[in-house]
């Protein structure tokens, strides 16, 4: 039970964290109001096909932009599209502000300016990945102790 | 003589008398000739232009050489020296030369002051032109003052006598006429007759037929037309022995509003002229002059303006005295029917309470006599009688209500009731009947049927039981059945009645109760009979026929008091029939967690179904967002179909999907294209899924053309569960929501 409850304020602590930073907004509360029992798995199964997705886009991105003779600026802004729809989609705050930035250095067609995005971009990403697959485990490890997952306000 | 003397002799010796006059006309001429300048000079200084002064200054050397010449003349009549000979041939001398000079001067002197002359006479003609001209100028001046002025008075008025009284005196005025008169058409039409003079005061009737050719000459010509004096229009004043002036006429146009004496003109589409007869004085050599005409032809024209302004005025005038013997005539009218009304309804009123007093009589006491030990046969009258009277009463009371229903002053008594308790009155009350003819009575009310409503009960009672009771009255055997539930949003539009689109609302919901049964039936063409007033079904009309007829015309009122509908399906004669209706009834304020009998409200953070079943299409080019919305979706109970392109959408979509939510933002997707693809597969409204854009930006403009190509409804992403849940259930409820912000 000890355990448990370190668990669970561990998991408390990462989540608030989480929120405070900025890195998710309410968007990622609601989707944990979606998990039930006829889809335990849901928030899981949404951020790793946000992952896949994303992974994909940032590399069409980078490949893009280093072309170069002549950047497709405009196969650039498609794809900060979709990952701003995408990121909103989960509540990922951070990494969709880096993207309404960035798809103003698209529109200017400012190569210089969307490398330094997609800098800034892929770090959020990093980070937000990090941070969500910790909680994940976290997640995990209280399941498996037998507690249940506390619901942060 | 001596020879020592120089004096010059004279010719011949000296004859006194000649010498003496010589002597003195030399003084005289002496004395002129010196006077002549003087008096030139005089004037010439008085007179200020005279250009030719050194002109005179020569003529008067000359000419007072000449008169020294003379003088010294004077001394050679006698002895005279040689120095008196040479001042005379000095001056003599002088004067040659001088008058030499000066007659060479006036080779160019002369011609200039003729020319002076020409000049002068030149000038005088063109001041004379001019004179004749300004003339002209102050008589047109004059006349257009007349004119304007004439006008004026015409205009001032719109009584028709003044109009032309004041025109005959103002132009008998301004050119100082003998004599005006006017000449009126008369009814007929053939015939001028003398209408208005100047100067006498009443004109006898004269009349004069229309047709003559003077007449004619003046008609066809819109200018004043010279007439002669002897022609009989112009024929006014009694022959004197005068010299009568010139006469001009003039035609009036009558614009055909005008009645001068009756309304029935026969044509009105040929022009009709009245003629204007003006006379010059006699005895004066006044000729008419041009501008004269113009002037009678300028007011001519304004007399028929002004006089069609009045025959207007009158015909507005007696149009409105018209209108309003009409209003009253109509107000009157209705105050009649009213009262007719009220006495009918009073008499109706008394009727009704005269007789139900004996017919209540007749049936308590018939019932009572039930009671009480009878024979068969006794039994059986007593049954009848009992039967007949109910029907009486019956009859009394439908006459009476459907009289009021037709007044419109019937009102529905609202009231909270039991609904569950109406329907098992009902059945109790059918059911000895019923189980008379062997016939099977069911009720089904529905488990979401709310157990209060707000209405009408008696009316509401009345009307199922006379949708029963003809069920009933119409079956000889088997059942009928009696279902009755909550009619949801889709069903609320029948194909049959597509006029009929209730929405449901907070506080309201559409009972629905069909009442099936397995009896005759009705042949298609009877079917939009049924509900008319005393039409009774020719077949049915034999068989116990107890019903006036009335029952079905008061149910359709009944219904459409509350709102509602009723209507009969049969698939023909012998194949039963169903009645169906629904009517609109409050729900009460204290059940309000039902508030919706069909939508009840989720607890918050609970997922159950709050949409069980509702087929939803989403489509969005995103993965993730898509299964987000999905996850939405499902959770709240939804069935949801995915779609990632418009092309697949639109291959989806069927009339089976409720809703379909379309991701908009994504570029190369034309949410617009598909919203009107949708509008054109689907085009029965009822049939068409709910169309919701969700997107990431509300601008207005967005808003704008998302309402424009037919979008139901605009939804900012991201959606959150409760934003959802409360967004599926105001689109289905009212179809259509246009802020989910």
């Amino acid at each position: 039970m000890d355990i448990v409850n370190q668990l669970q304020r561990q998991f408390i602590d990462h989540s608030t964290s989480l929120h405070r930073e900025g890195i998710v907004d309410d968007q990622f509360t609601e989707l944990q109001k979606l998990q039930d029992e006829n889809s335990p798995d849901f928030v899981v199964e949404v951020v790793s096909l946000f992952f896949e997705d994303s992974e994909k886009l940032l590399n069409n991105m980078a490949r893009a932009l280093e072309q170069a003779q002549g950047v497709d600026f405009k196969q650039v802004d498609a794809s900060v599209h979709q990952l701003k729809g995408s990121s909103s989609s989960i509540g990922a705050m951070r990494v969709k502000n880096a993207c309404i930035a960035f798809r103003s250095f698209c529109e200017a067609q400012n190569r210089e300016g969307c490398l330094r995005c997609l800098q800034k971009v892929t770090h959020e990403y990093s980070l937000l990945k990090n941070k969500l697959q910790s909680l994940f485990r976290l997640e995990q490890q209280i399941l498996a102790a037998g507690g249940s997952i506390p619901v942060a306000k | 003589m001596d020879s020592s003397c120089n004096c010059i002799e004279p010719q011949w010796p000296p004859d006194d008398l000649l010498m003496k006059y010589q002597y003195i006309s030399d003084f005289f001429i002496a004395l002129a000739y010196f006077s002549i300048p003087l008096e030139l000079i005089y004037f010439v200084k008085k007179s200020a232009v005279f250009p030719y002064r050194w002109v005179i200054v020569q003529f008067g050397a000359f000419i007072v050489l000449c008169g020294t010449t003379h003088l010294i003349n004077l001394w050679t009549f006698t002895l005279h020296t040689r120095t008196v000979a040479m001042v005379m041939m000095t001056a003599k001398v002088f004067t040659a030369v001088v008058s030499c000079v000066t007659a060479l001067m006036l080779v160019h002197i002369i011609p200039d002051l003729l020319s002076v002359k020409t000049r002068e006479l030149f000038l005088k003609n063109k001041a004379a032109e001019l004179d004749r001209e300004m003339g002209l100028i102050r008589t047109q001046e004059e006349t257009g003052r007349h004119v304007r002025m004439l006008t004026h008075e015409i205009r001032s008025t719109l009584d028709r006598h003044t109009i032309l009284k004041t025109t005959l005196v103002e132009l008998g005025r301004t050119l100082a006429l003998e004599e005006c008169a006017l000449w009126m058409p008369t009814r007929t039409g053939l015939e001028l007759q003398l209408s208005y003079t100047l100067r006498q005061q009443n004109p006898v009737g004269y009349t004069v037929p229309i047709h003559l050719p003077v007449i004619n000459q003046v008609f066809s010509s819109s200018h004043a037309v010279k007439i002669s004096p002897n022609c009989p229009v112009a024929r006014i004043r009694p022959a004197g022995k005068y010299m009568p002036g010139e006469v001009v006429a003039a035609r009036v146009p009558l614009l055909h509003l005008s009645n001068f004496h009756i309304n029935d003109w026969p044509e009105l589409s040929t022009k009709r002229y009245a003629l204007m007869v003006l006379m010059l004085p006699s005895d004066s050599a006044r000729q008419w002059h041009v501008h004269e005409l113009e002037l009678v032809e300028v007011v001519a024209d304004q007399v028929a303006v002004a006089l069609s302004h009045a025959a207007i005025l009158e015909e507005s005038m007696r149009a409105r005295d018209l209108l309003m013997e009409q209003n009253v005539a109509l107000d009157l009218a209705r105050r009649e029917a009213e009262m007719a009304i009220r006495a009918r309804n009073d008499f109706l009123a008394v009727l009704n309470h005269e007789m139900r007093t004996p017919m209540h009589a007749i049936i308590a006491l018939s019932s009572l006599l039930q009671e009480t030990e009878l024979t068969p046969e006794q039994r059986l009258m007593v049954e009848t009688i009992l039967k007949s009277s109910n029907l009486l009463s019956t009859l009394i009371n439908d006459v009476l209500d459907l009289s009021r229903l037709e007044d419109g002053s019937l009102q529905l008594d609202l009231g909270t009731f039991n609904l569950y308790v109406v329907f098992r009155e009902v059945l109790n009350l059918i059911k000895p009947i019923a189980s008379v003819k062997k016939l099977h009575v069911s009720l089904n009310l529905a488990p979401d049927l709310p157990e209060y409503a707000i209405g009408d009960e008696m009316r509401l009672m009345q009307t199922i039981l006379n949708v029963v009771g003809n069920a009933v009255k119409f079956s000889k055997d088997g059942s009928i059945t009696i279902t009755a539930f909550v009619a949801k949003a889709e069903l609320l539009s029948d194909s049959r009645n597509p006029e009929f689109f209730p929405v449901p609302s907070d506080n309201h919901f559409y009972l629905r109760v069909q009442v099936k049964d397995s009896g005759i039936g009705i042949s298609p063409q009877d079917l939009p009979k049924l509900f008319t007033k005393f039409a009774q079904n020719q077949s049915t009309a034999t068989q116990n026929s107890g019903g006036s007829g009335l029952g079905l015309a008061i149910c359709k009122r009944f219904v459409n008091l509350m709102e509602g509908h009723i209507w009969i399906e049969s698939e023909g004669l012998g194949k039963g029939s169903t009645a169906i209706f629904m009517v609109k009834l409050g729900i009460p304020e204290r059940l309000n967690e039902s508030k919706l009998a069909f939508m009840p409200k989720v607890p918050p953070n609970h997922g159950p179904t709050a949409f069980p079943g509702l087929k939803v299409l989403v489509m969005d080019e995103n993965g993730v967002s898509r299964k987000v919305t999905k996850g939405l979706l499902v959770h709240l109970g939804c069935d949801v179909t995915m779609v990632s392109s418009s092309e697949e959408c639109l291959r989806v979509v069927s009339n089976e999907h409720k809703v379909v939510f379309m991701d908009f933002c994504t570029p190369g997707m034309d949410g617009y294209e598909i919203a009107i693809r949708m509008h054109e597969k689907f085009t029965k409204r009822h049939e068409r899924p709910i169309i919701v854009a969700l997107t990431g930006n509300t601008d207005k403009v967005t808003k704008e053309s998302c309402m424009r190509v037919g979008m139901d409804g605009v939804i900012l992403k991201p959606v959150s569960l409760d934003k959802m849940r409360s967004v599926l259930s105001d689109l289905l409820e009212h179809r259509v929501l246009f802020e989910a912000i």
